[in-house]
């Protein structure tokens, strides 16, 4: 009985842990124990197209390519990364600014690329 | 000498052609008197004399785009070049900043919309056309097609006392000129004089006009800060659609309209970049011309500039509202 409790209450906390996650795309798969977000690049959208950082709190962003090469540039958080085509790039940011923001492309990608972009809110 | 008021002798003229802008460096009635000695004590400073001319600044045709949201095709770009022919006075050069052809990955395809482009803009009877690539000619190949059409995507040349500087911001893929590029601007300037009248044009502004919807060069500011050295500097650009008119450290920025659609004011929207809707009934509004004129009898006494619409939206306009940064008191 108290074994099942205990395995409902960490079932249920994994699934608010998991529903936090889904929110923030974060997850602590790195030994520095820094919150990882996954972002991945294909012509003419980033996935998820919104995540929610923490005012503060340092995450790092992995982003994938999945095609072509693609930039990832948010002037007020200082990001202005290239993701070269395939491969991943790792960045480290700390937002000091709440707000929301509008992420683009700024590596030119094709004829869509004026509207690949992503919003990334900062609480 | 006696230094004229400013805006007695910066008299330049223009009429922007929606898509287009025509400029006077000043009106030949004004190469007399004060402003006559204004641009001799110019000529000896810098080498040669300022000489009345005009130019025009066409942006953003993109040739082989087919709405939504704008399907007129070619018709704006066609209908430009009539304007340009029809015009009174002959301009000595037109100016292309980028965006002649919409991008595709087919090459053969973008070969055809190359084509298509000079064929049109071939009609122009106009004596020298100069052109810069935007991002949608060359930004997917580093500019190797936009060369083979165009030439060099980053030059300059001298017309009438006026130093021309075509500066490339899209070839390298992201919105920058880059570190090669910037050394040549250096060495390009470096034999003009402080006061030399320097016309820069380009395709993406060199400030950060709206970061988010890719309107800025990211090295920018390094371009600025070489071109600081010089008091006559304007810059003329495309790509965002639009007009725009913005003054930053003494240097004017001026932004022409698209031949193919507009995009809204970027500082009435927040969020994402989206272009304005089609207007089947305005198929050219805001890409039709505009006529701005200098006309001291609407406001006596004043500079006052009276502008008036006209069918499909054309205006024009002529004034110190034209490239008044071209030339600056040299203070000489």
């Amino acid at each position: 009985m108290f074994r099942s409790r205990l395995t409902k209450t960490i079932s249920t906390a994994a699934l608010c842990l998991s529903g936090l996650l889904t929110m923030t795309g974060a997850n602590r798969a790195h030994a520095d124990d820094v919150p990882v977000i996954e972002i991945t690049a294909k012509r003419f959208a980033f996935t998820p197209d919104k995540i929610t950082l923490k005012k503060g709190q340092t995450v790092k962003l992995r982003l994938h390519s999945e095609d072509v090469t693609h930039g990832f540039f948010l002037r007020p958080l200082k990001l202005d990364e290239e993701i070269p085509a395939g491969q991943t790039t790792e960045v480290t940011v700390t937002p000091q600014t709440v707000g929301t923001f509008t992420t683009i492309c700024d590596h030119f990608c094709g004829t869509n690329h004026g509207n690949m972009n992503m919003t990334i809110v900062v609480e | 000498m006696n230094r004229p008021d400013r805006r007695s002798f910066l008299k330049f003229a223009g009429a922007s052609l929606g898509v287009g802008v025509l400029y006077s460096a000043y009106p030949a009635a004004l190469s007399q008197g004060e402003a006559g000695g204004l641009f001799a004590a110019l000529g000896q400073a810098n080498g040669e004399k300022v000489a009345p001319f005009s130019f025009v600044q066409l942006s953003d045709a993109h040739v082989g785009f087919n709405g939504p949201p704008d399907p007129l095709g070619t018709k704006a770009l066609e209908r430009a070049v009539d304007m340009i022919n029809a015009l009174p006075q002959q301009p000595d050069l037109v100016l292309f900043t980028g965006d002649l052809t919409h991008d595709t990955e087919d090459r053969d395809v973008h070969v055809q919309r190359m084509k298509q482009f000079q064929e049109i803009s071939r009609k122009i009877n106009v004596p020298v056309i100069r052109h810069v690539p935007g991002e949608h000619d060359a930004g997917l190949d580093g500019g190797a097609l936009y060369r083979e059409f165009f030439g060099e995507s980053h030059y300059s040349f001298d017309h009438r006392g006026v130093h021309f500087v075509a500066l490339d911001n899209v070839s390298r893929a992201k919105p920058e000129v880059g570190a090669e590029q910037l050394a040549w601007l250096k060495k390009d300037l470096a034999r003009f004089s402080k006061t030399a009248p320097i016309v820069v044009f380009t395709h993406r502004p060199l400030f950060d006009l709206r970061p988010d919807w890719e309107w800025f060069t990211s090295d920018g500011d390094d371009v600025m800060n070489v071109l600081s050295a010089y008091d006559n500097v304007t810059v003329l650009y495309g790509h965002i659609h639009r007009d725009d008119e913005h003054e930053i450290g003494g240097v004017q920025h001026y932004a022409a309209r698209s031949l193919i659609f507009a995009f809204p004011d970027p500082a009435a929207v927040a969020g994402p970049r989206k272009p304005l809707p089609f207007d089947k009934d305005h198929p050219f509004k805001n890409l039709g011309i505009r006529t701005v004129s200098f006309d001291g009898k609407a406001h006596p006494g004043s500079h006052a500039l009276s502008v008036e619409d006209i069918e499909l939206t054309a205006r024009e306009f002529r004034g110190i509202n034209g490239v008044h940064q071209l030339l600056r008191d040299p203070q000489v």
